[in-house]
């Protein structure tokens, strides 16, 4: 069987989250922050810190993994010609719903991969955010089947074909940023920052970065990975089929940290993260929620934008204008708790949820 | 019975698909305008006892495929 024919067969997304099962860790050992070789949320959050957008000192870089997952979906969309330019199901909604899921999982301190690679590590607090996560995608399947749709995306016409290549445009330029971390601002620093000490300045070699990555978005973009899609289909069509890639993800990367003697078991003094249960959880079922109504996890946003797929685009730049967001005005959490006001970023992201799930139905 | 999937994101094509299943016929034609979707679409329909006996490429690049028991 060709590799190709196994990708997008049922092994392929096993073969996708074993993959991130493996190179996760690997990405640790190479310099990445604890239980964060990959983290769509919270890289997502270093680069919109590293451009400037919020300026916590500790998280900021621009992560070659996030563009490598672009780029590594892009070039394999355009080599099995599946890049098709397109858009147009409720953009603005979807930009928010970016915002929120951004907010909630910086609550979490994770999105769902990293929820995974927490636990594998370990983390016991883990648990908490996956069972919120696994809330908000029942509530998002509770309005998906009372007829709750954004409506369609449009194929681009040939005039505007160039609509679908902005995310790869924009990975591009943020690998430029990266290599030539321009400095020209006040004092010497800026526009572009990078953290001296903290997370932020806990990096795999880029290149390393962003070659695992490109290969993960290659993987991912052919065997439709999604960490959302995984409990999403099991309960609404009983479908197992991506299921099996985050069981994979997490039984290998676990296996990886036990041989790495990077498996720390317990809740308290975990890498990068908090023991608040509560919030832990409420914060994915935010998250989750999000997440679902838009259609997919944060990675296979990054990947549909790489095929082209403006609307996915758009929820990621909100996911970079949330976690700036969450920031400036003190939502995101850190190893000592939530942020003083998560609460009301909380309460303001379910409520717009709510209102965007509830009027977003047809009559079924 | 057509089902016209074009255009919309997972999981609504199943979703839609599962809708006029629900409706008790026994054979629907689908539009579908990515391998994705029509992946996850005969996965649900095949478990549904239902296999795709007929299908054909548009001008528009979206499949045509009838389902039926």
């Amino acid at each position: 069987m060709k590799f190709n024919e196994l990708m997008i067969s049922r092994m392929g997304p096993v073969i996708t989250g074993i993959a991130v099962g493996v190179f996760a860790p690997l990405l640790v050992l190479l310099g990445n922050p604890g239980n964060m070789g990959i983290c769509v949320a919270c890289f997502e959050r270093d680069i919109a810190g590293a451009l400037g957008f919020h300026r916590a000192a500790i998280v900021q870089y621009i992560r070659p993994e996030i563009i490598g997952l672009i780029l590594g979906s892009f070039l394999s969309a355009l080599a099995f010609k599946e890049f098709k330019p397109r858009a147009g199901s409720a953009p603005a909604v979807r930009f928010f719903l970016g915002v929120f899921a951004s907010i909630g999982a910086l609550i979490f301190l994770g999105c769902p991969w990293r929820a995974y690679l927490r636990l594998a590590g370990g983390d016991y607090n883990a648990i908490f955010g996956i069972a919120g996560l696994f809330v908000g995608i029942l509530c998002g399947i509770g309005f998906i089947s009372t007829g709750y749709n954004l409506g369609r995306t449009y194929v681009a016409p040939a005039e505007s074909r160039i609509s679908g290549l902005m995310m790869p445009l924009f990975a591009v330029c943020l690998l430029a940023l990266l290599i030539i971390a321009p400095k020209f601002g006040a004092e010497g620093s800026g526009p572009i920052f990078f953290s001296e000490k903290g997370p932020g300045s806990m990096r795999a070699p880029w290149y390393a970065g962003l070659t695992i990555m490109l290969v993960v978005g290659w993987l991912a973009q052919r065997s439709r990975f999604c960490t959302i899609g995984a409990l999403r289909d099991l309960v609404l069509a009983r479908d197992g089929y991506l299921f099996w890639g985050i069981a994979a993800l997490l039984i290998v990367a676990a296996g990886m940290n036990i041989a790495l003697g990077k498996f720390n078991p317990g809740f308290a003094s975990q890498p990068v993260a908090h023991t608040n249960s509560l919030w832990n959880f409420l914060g994915m079922v935010l998250s989750g929620l999000c997440f679902t109504l838009a259609g997919g996890c944060p990675g296979r946003q990054l990947i549909m934008a790489g095929e082209g797929d403006g609307d996915a685009a758009v929820f990621i730049l909100g996911m970079i204008v949330g976690a700036a967001v969450s920031h400036n005005f003190a939502l995101a959490s850190s190893g000592a708790g939530i942020g003083a006001h998560a609460p009301a970023g909380f309460a303001f992201g379910i409520v717009f949820c709510l209102c965007v799930g509830f009027f977003s139905r047809k009559k079924v | 019975m057509l089902v016209d999937t074009r255009g919309l994101s997972c999981p609504q094509p199943v979703v839609e698909i599962k809708n006029a299943l629900a409706k008790g016929v026994d054979e629907i034609e689908a539009l579908i305008d990515n391998a994705t979707s029509l992946a996850n679409v005969t996965r649900f329909m095949n478990k549904q006892g239902f296999t795709a006996k007929n299908s054909f490429v548009e001008s528009d690049g979206s499949t045509r495929v009838v389902f039926s028991k």
